[in-house]
């Protein structure tokens, strides 16, 4: 808004004066930390800087921000935000929100949000369980999960959230996890830079309701061999050595093979700018879930016309070729008739 | 073309016409022709549309019938007329679905050529009623419009197909000779809104010209009408509904508070025609959103307003129940919103094109926890407009959410209405937070959202930009003053007094309810209150009960949450109480709770408005008179 330049901050200035009430231990502390280390480098001002949360343990993300916030009703953060984005694109606009928020109360507006492309900022802390209402199943559980609503295991087939984005149109996808700072501070840097709708999942430990839910991955001793980092024009290849590549079979499957025994030339290179998402599809399916070697990194970031961009571009045409609204004309627009007073 | 002097003019004060054809006939197009010709002409005007609710029932069935009514006349008239005096009906299921609302002598105008076995059938009928004699208590004219209508086409060169869609412009031309409107605002029209359709322009011009010559050369009509202009107030007028002059007051409020309006809307019936009106006004910086649905409606309208717009969401009854939840936080978030409810018959899907007033209960109540929310109705379609600004101004001043009820009948309705002069319009005071208003214990300056204006009860409105007022809000209850989370019970209880007491800061800006009583407050036996868009019917009902030489007294409200704070007052002056409503009873309900009166309830619901005379006889029966023979019509 102003030419000045940005003052300088430190993590200490994005920080409010609340104190911070997740369970100790819960991965949603290590996401804080390395969002608010992120914000002195990024070169924004907390007056400019929205976080919108719906319900949920991360839903009380904005409370602890130093910045604008608005903690709202379940579900519907990707609505209000919307608003909120399209009406001020001078504005950062996030939206922290968590797996029973955006993907079962609240699925309906995530994918309209990502199909509209507003530019926001969506934030998904992935756990796997309800939270806060202490430990139901969420639409990210696994099948045959045992909790307090489903005594004798879960029925329900889980949503993979990176599928669900891609599916819905989003522009801009990517995975990152709680145990990786510098990757989650990479990741949302990019997804700050993304003109558009940015959405981010997180594998997040919830240690009280599902604690380890993502150890067979993110474990420091696991995640050489069982995260897939992609990484734009590269070779998509992991473990220790990089001795492992990701291939696509005659019958058009992608699945994962030794690079010794395939050779690197047949190792499919990343290509997170493919207009067409298919690709980023089959990625997004190579595990059935945080068991199996799972990619993380960008999957899918493409340019596409900003929504709120478009809408202030209609309104200025608008203006262009009919002038400024005039309230005297357009109540006289229908026609009108004079009736003379008694002077006439 | 030259107009022929008619054989006969005859002077009318008032007439009502109703058209009544297939939904594909064109008759809502027709009827508002007709409307728009006799304002100009200087005729006072009020209008019923009343289409079916499917979209394309089935052709000739009574349930594919749509029909117009509109009431023109020399005088100030309230409502669309009672019983029609003309009918035109371009089929037999037309005729069938609307012979009950004429009173005998009424005069019906049918399209003979419609009056095949088979369409006879489709509407029900065992005989023909042109032949069977059931129609001896009307005039009848019998016009063959389909054939009239293909020869002119064929003599224009158009298929016979696309030439018998313009039979209603034969039957507009036909009215309008027998109401000696004049022609060439029609031709006119005809030639603007058909210009890129050319052949379609010649035929509806040939149409409504045959429709026109009809009248004047058959020998079949012995005489034309003539009513007068209506002597009305001085000024600049134009025809408006009420989803229009809805819309446009929203632009004015936006206008007036500096504010820019933001609009999120999901389509509903009868509220579209809102967000219609409201996409087509991009030039005045209006900004739309058609959402993925209801909730998504107002939410974004409420990130709007947490930004500095005036958010704007508009719907119907199955919307409202769906917002309720949003309605909730924003009375928590003490942000401006204005939700408009435009209602229809409910519950559940109802009656999606028919009118009521069954939402107002909801409007006050229909949330979780003690949630008060303020509530204003419109009266008249053009008074859709002030109602958006008044709706407007207290969401502002007052940092709070407002419901603004409107419904069915006021929405497509339509009547004349002086422009008012915009710069008279009353101006709004966003007054957006700009400095730190607390001190803390060092010293330091800091930002408190709950901090409040000790007049209003309103809290700073502080939006994203501003350096230095940085603060979060949201659903869960917050501590007075800072806005910090709080689950302290007293808090919590200091803070549901504190956004009650807000409503009775709304009341001290709101003006009294006035009263009308030739003779004085509480000189009548018998106060007629009412509330929405009852108004219309109750002004004419207490004007036919004047004329027997009776007494009786009509208030209206416009505020329904808070009451004018005189409501107790006039209540209490007058013996008898009678409120009509399009519901079982709800704002009697409303009074009764609050001052202890004794009001009586008049109701129905059968997705139509009041009819004057229904209010005339309900005060005649709460006055102990006789009805007798109903007092003439030209009283209204
Ligand atoms: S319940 Fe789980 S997700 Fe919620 S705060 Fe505790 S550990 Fe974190």
């Amino acid at each position: 808004m102003t030419d000045l330049a940005v003052p300088t901050t430190t993590r200490k200035d994005w920080a409010s004066d609340q104190e911070v009430r997740w369970c100790p231990g819960c991965g949603d502390y290590s996401i804080l930390a390395a969002l608010q280390m992120l914000l002195p480098e990024l070169g924004v001002r907390r007056e400019n800087t929205v976080f919108v949360s719906g319900i949920g343990c991360a839903a009380r993300f904005p409370y602890y921000m130093q910045t604008y916030g608005m903690h709202t009703i379940h579900g519907r953060a990707p609505a209000i935000a919307t608003g909120l984005a399209v009406t001020r694109p001078d504005l950062d606009v996030w939206v922290v929100t968590g797996d029973g928020d955006a993907l079962s109360i609240g699925g309906n507006h995530l994918i309209h949000a990502l199909r509209r492309n507003v530019n926001i900022t969506i934030l998904l802390f992935n756990n796997q369980i309800y939270g806060l209402t202490k430990g139901q199943y969420s639409p990210t559980s696994e099948v045959g999960k045992v909790t307090k609503s489903t005594p004798f295991g879960s029925l329900d087939t889980p949503f993979n959230p990176i599928s669900l984005a891609l599916g819905a149109e989003a522009t801009f996808v990517a995975r990152t996890h709680d145990m990786d700072r510098k990757h989650m501070q990479e990741t949302f840097r990019r997804a700050h830079e993304h003109r558009g709708a940015a959405f981010v999942e997180i594998y997040q430990n919830c240690n009280v309701f599902n604690d380890g839910a993502f150890e067979r991955i993110t474990g420091r001793d696991q995640r050489a061999d069982m995260l897939i980092p992609l990484v734009h024009g590269q070779p998509i290849v992991f473990g220790a050595e990089g001795q492992y590549g990701v291939v696509m079979g005659e019958d058009g499957q992608l699945r994962i093979a030794p690079v010794a025994e395939v050779g690197v030339e047949r190792v499919l290179v990343h290509d997170e700018h493919r207009d067409d998402p298919g690709l980023a599809f089959a990625l997004s399916r190579l595990a059935r879930g945080p068991f199996e070697p799972t990619p993380i990194g960008v999957f899918r970031d493409v340019e596409r016309p900003e929504y709120g961009e478009a809408m202030t571009r209609q309104l200025l045409e608008a203006q262009e070729r009919r002038g400024p609204g005039d309230l005297a004309a357009l109540l006289a627009s229908g026609g009108t008739w004079e009736v003379p007073g008694p002077a006439h | 073309m030259s107009t022929v002097v008619p054989r006969k003019t005859k002077e009318l004060d008032r007439v009502v016409v109703r058209f009544a054809g297939d939904s594909g006939d064109g008759m809502q197009l027709t009827g508002s022709r007709f409307t728009t010709v006799s304002s100009l002409l200087g005729n006072d005007t009020a209008t019923l549309p009343d289409f079916p609710a499917e979209i394309r029932a089935p052709a000739g069935t009574l349930a594919g019938v749509s029909a117009f009514q509109v009431h023109i006349s020399d005088h100030d008239i309230l409502t669309p007329g009672d019983a029609p005096n003309v009918l035109v009906a371009m089929n037999p299921a037309a005729l069938r679905a609307n012979l009950g609302l004429m009173a005998p002598g009424g005069t019906i105008i049918v399209n003979v050529d419609a009056f095949d076995q088979r369409s006879l059938e489709k509407a029900g009928y065992q005989a023909n009623p042109l032949s069977d004699g059931s129609l001896a208590a009307f005039t009848v004219y019998e016009v063959p419009m389909t054939s009239l209508t293909m020869q002119v086409g064929k003599e224009a060169g158009v298929k016979p197909r696309d030439a018998e869609r313009s039979k209603n412009f034969f039957a507009l031309g036909l009215v309008s000779w027998l109401y000696s409107r004049p022609v060439e605002p029609t031709l006119a029209w005809i030639a603007e809104r058909f210009g890129g359709r050319p052949e379609v322009a010649e035929v509806n011009t040939r149409a409504f010209k045959a429709g026109y010559h009809f009248g004047e050369t058959a020998e079949l009509f012995e005489s034309n009408y003539q009513v007068r202009p209506a002597p009305v107030e001085p000024g600049t007028y134009t025809n408006v509904t009420g989803n229009t002059a809805l819309a446009w007051g929203l632009i004015a409020a936006a206008r007036q508070a500096k504010l820019p309006l933001f609009l999120g809307s999901y389509p509903i019936t009868p509220a579209s025609d809102i967000l219609h009106e409201l996409s087509k006004q991009k030039h005045f910086g209006v900004r739309t959103l058609q959402a993925e649905d209801e909730i998504a409606g107002i939410g974004a309208a409420i990130g709007a307003a947490f930004g500095g717009a005036l958010g704007v969401t508009t719907t119907s009854g199955p919307g409202m129940d769906l917002k309720a939840e949003a309605v909730g936080l924003a009375v928590n978030l003490e942000l401006p919103l204005v939700v408009v409810d435009i209602q229809r018959a409910g519950p559940s899907t109802g009656m999606p094109t028919k009118t009521e007033q069954g939402d107002l209960l909801q409007a006050l109540y229909g949330r979780h926890g003690e949630a008060p929310v303020p509530v204003v109705a419109a009266m008249t379609p053009s008074h859709c407009f002030d109602v958006a600004i008044e709706a407007a101004r207290i969401a502002v001043t007052y940092r709070t959410p407002v419901i603004l009820l409107s419904d069915g009948y006021l929405a497509n309705g339509a009547e004349p209405w002086r422009l008012p002069a915009v710069e008279d319009l009353p101006t709004i005071e966003a007054n957006f937070a700009t400095q730190p208003n607390h001190e803390r214990a060092d010293g330091t300056a800091e930002f408190w959202p709950y901090l409040r204006d000790p007049v209003t009860l309103a809290r700073p409105w502080a939006v994203p930009g501003t350096p230095g007022l940085e603060h979060r809000i949201g659903g869960l209850e917050k501590q007075a003053g800072s806005g910090n989370v709080s689950y302290d019970g007293e808090n919590h209880e200091r803070m549901v007094h504190e956004r009650a007491a807000k409503l009775a800061a709304v009341a001290a800006s709101i003006p009294p309810v006035a009263v009308d009583d030739p003779d004085g407050l509480g000189s009548a036996p018998v106060l007629v209150l009412g509330w929405g868009s009852t108004y219309g019917a109750i002004a004419a009902g207490v004007r036919r009960v004047r004329a027997r030489g009776l007494k009786v007294a009509h208030a209206h409200l416009v505020h329904l949450n808070p009451f004018p704070s005189n409501l107790g007052e006039v209540l209490r002056a007058y013996p008898k109480v009678l409120v009509p409503e399009v519901n079982l009873g709800q704002l009697v309900k409303l009074v009764r709770a609050e001052f202890l009166v004794d009001a009586q309830p008049l109701t129905k619901v059968q997705g139509q408005p009041f009819r004057a005379r229904e209010i005339e006889e309900a005060v005649l029966d709460t006055l102990g008179v006789a009805a007798g023979s109903a007092t003439s019509e030209e009283q209204e």
